[in-house]
């Protein structure tokens, strides 16, 4: 090669395939077959057979969803009063969550769309199920705004329907933006996740045995067909619906940031919100994804499918978005400080070292040192040490939305109003009891529905590829 | 219809739908559907576990029309919502907080960005089904007991007789030649 590489002609050049010597995604000598075997196996074991751990795990999501079924109903019937919500802190624990859990959705639909856009094939082994928590997740963010509004049955206010009293909605509030960008995500997440699901239903289709299996896979599979003619749609409904999906997930985070950005408090009133939210709902999203993966891929036998890169990938972007945390942190700091504003520098100094100082301590430390340790290739690629840290991050994250939400009202303007936010019993179980819910379905879904994308996942074997180097006898019959 | 009674030789031709071919792999479907698009049939499909890269050309199948359903949605969406946020707070229910403008486009901006995608999402998610004809009960091609491994890992292509060119020999000598392990006929 003597050609300059900074020349116009090397931008001509045939250059070769950068992807030839890179590991392959599926581990070892596998071919189409094995795919649908290993995958399917786990819906398809009988349901008396089922492994005695997971019925252990689904009692205790059930028990923990009565938790919160019951904590809902008891708030109906009482009235929000049952919270420790008070007067400043009008907005305690149920945004919090809701922050919380709409954040962690994030991973899966980044996965789902900018990976894919970006052509990042390793997203494939991982996106079903990251998905699948993109969709539990908002659904249980979704349950704490719905029960937050205080009268349940008036909860239809919240979107523009004619009604007797000839009212709308105010279109210029941020809360009312936010009902339609997260009512839009989970409406947008449901219809990709869905549409990547029907090449999958149809495989679990042509194997089932038992009829019910028979019958609720073929309605689910819609008469899939695997036709070229159908394909050919279909790889374009899911470009577009990636391309769709990208911005939302910049800008769902974006608009939640808004119900805080556009107010006047401080803490609150900063333009680094968008980003800053942003960043860190996709660092809670994927410390959320190794939670449940490192675990299945044990105990579904998937470790030839998701493998230590697909781990070690995942932490990267840790570390990446939780690097942009701690800067926004700091930037925080310095802005408050540097706008010579009085209150914002108070709200700031008083996160820090005032009243909630335990729980902005414990912040920092779970989301600036915890991804940190991920500079280390030994870390990054320890099942164990990755599946402790991705805890830390899910907590930090949690005690991140509660120093904003809570810091910033109970001390606002007015030492007069200030008040000490305690929550109360039913705060915790339903927070806790949230978990239930998003367990229980995630727990299901794992039982009976295609966990990997195989289709996908065989689409980027090299064997999948018809100029494969393998079939350069076999396969031409000229 | 009349196509299919001239083609057919017996009464017991009648009841079948057409010939499908079985492939062990994307390379020998990827070629074998080039002959079968140059024989120049046009009701004929592939069936793939998975979309193989290039079988479109192979097929030499056209551009989705997808994206144009898709566009429709997309600007029907943000219009629809723009003029339905005009319309409620600056006339049908002017509400003054804290003396607002009524009408102040960059807060209707979200809304209106929310209301494109998802217009667009239900666009492409409605239309994909309405291109592919889907959810359909039944296909002949699933009464075919090895049909059903498309879905694993083999690979079909299947041509129906009501094809112009469909000639049940030679159509079937056409497939056996393109590498196929394995020709049979659909009943439908």
């Amino acid at each position: 090669m003597s050609i300059d590489t900074s020349s116009q002609a090397y931008g001509d050049l045939n250059l070769e395939d950068p992807v030839k010597g890179r590991e392959p995604l599926v581990r070892g000598d596998h071919d189409f077959h094995y795919i649908t075997e290993t995958v399917c196996r786990v819906a398809e074991t009988k349901i008396v057979k089922t492994p005695l751990v997971f019925w252990a795990a689904l009692g205790g999501a059930l028990t923990l969803l009565s938790m919160l079924l019951a904590s809902i109903g008891y708030l109906i019937w009482e009235g929000t009063g049952i919270w420790g919500n008070n007067n400043p802190v009008g907005w305690g624990w149920p945004i919090v969550n809701f922050v919380f859990w709409v954040g962690i959705g994030h991973a899966g639909t980044l996965i789902s769309a900018i990976l894919y856009l970006f052509r990042q094939n390793w997203r494939t082994s991982i996106n079903r199920y990251a998905e699948a928590m993109t969709i539990f997740a908002v659904i249980c963010a979704l349950v704490f705004p719905g029960i937050h509004v205080g009268r349940i049955w008036a909860v239809y206010w919240l979107f523009p329907l004619p009604n007797q009293m000839e009212m709308w909605p105010n279109f210029r509030s941020p809360l009312l933006w936010d009902v339609f960008a997260v009512s839009t995500y989970f409406t947008v997440s449901l219809l990709f996740w869905f549409t990547g699901l029907v090449p999958d239903f149809a495989t679990l289709r042509d194997r089932a045995t038992h009829p019910i299996a028979q019958k609720a896979y073929g309605a689910l599979a819609l008469g899939w067909r695997g036709s070229m003619r159908h394909w050919w749609h279909y790889e374009k409904a899911y470009q577009i619906l990636a391309c769709f999906s990208a911005p939302l997930v910049l800008s769902v985070h974006t608009v939640v940031s808004f119900d805080f950005a556009v107010s006047q408090l401080p803490g609150w009133h900063t333009t680094i919100f968008p980003p800053y939210f942003v960043a860190g709902a996709i660092f809670s999203g994927f410390a959320m994804v190794q939670t449940l993966a490192i675990p299945a891929r044990k105990w579904l036998g998937l470790k030839h499918i998701i493998t230590v890169h697909h781990i070690e990938n995942m932490n990267k972007i840790i570390l990446v978005t939780g690097s942009l945390v701690g800067y926004a942190y700091a930037m925080e700091f310095f802005i408050a400080w540097y706008s010579g504003n009085e209150y914002e520098g108070f709200a700031f100094i008083n996160r820090a070292f005032g009243p909630y100082a335990w729980a902005y301590w414990t912040m920092i430390s779970c989301n600036v040192i915890t991804p940190q340790l991920f500079w280390s290739k030994k870390i990054r690629t320890s099942m164990t040490i990755s599946f402790i840290l991705s805890i830390f991050v899910n907590i930090g994250m949690w005690f991140e939305r509660f120093v904003i939400t809570v810091t910033s009202l109970a001390n606002d303007f007015l030492v007069s109003s200030w008040e000490y936010f305690v929550p109360t019993p039913i705060d915790i179980a339903m927070f806790v009891g949230s978990f239930g819910l998003f367990f229980t379905l995630f727990l299901l879904f794992c039982r009976f529905w295609p966990v990997i994308a195989i289709a996908e996942v065989k689409a980027v074997m090299p064997q999948a590829d018809p100029h494969w180097e393998g079939y350069a006898h076999g396969g031409n019959h000229e | 219809m009349s196509n299919h009674h001239e083609t057919s030789l017996t009464e017991n031709v009648v009841e079948k739908w057409g010939l499908l071919a079985q492939y062990e792999n994307p390379a020998e479907i990827y070629h074998a559907c080039e002959k079968v698009r140059d024989a120049g049939y046009t009701k004929w499909d592939a069936n793939t576990p998975f979309p193989v890269h290039g079988l479109d050309k192979a097929m030499g199948l056209k551009a989705s029309k997808l994206p144009w359903i898709v566009l429709c949605g997309g600007m029907t969406g943000p219009t629809l919502a723009m003029l339905f946020m005009i319309w409620t707070s600056a006339y049908d229910y002017p509400l003054n907080i804290g003396g607002k403008p009524l009408l102040s486009i960059p807060a209707f901006i979200p809304v209106t960005f929310e209301l494109t995608v998802l217009f667009s999402a239900f666009c492409t998610f409605f239309g994909l089904w309405a291109l592919c004809k889907l959810p359909r009960w039944h296909h002949p091609a699933f009464n075919s007991p090895t049909f059903e491994k498309f879905s694993d890992d083999k690979f079909f292509i299947m041509i129906e007789a009501k094809d112009d060119k469909f000639d049940w020999s030679k159509t079937e000598s056409l497939l056996k030649a393109s590498g196929s392990s394995h020709v049979e006929v659909v009943e439908d």
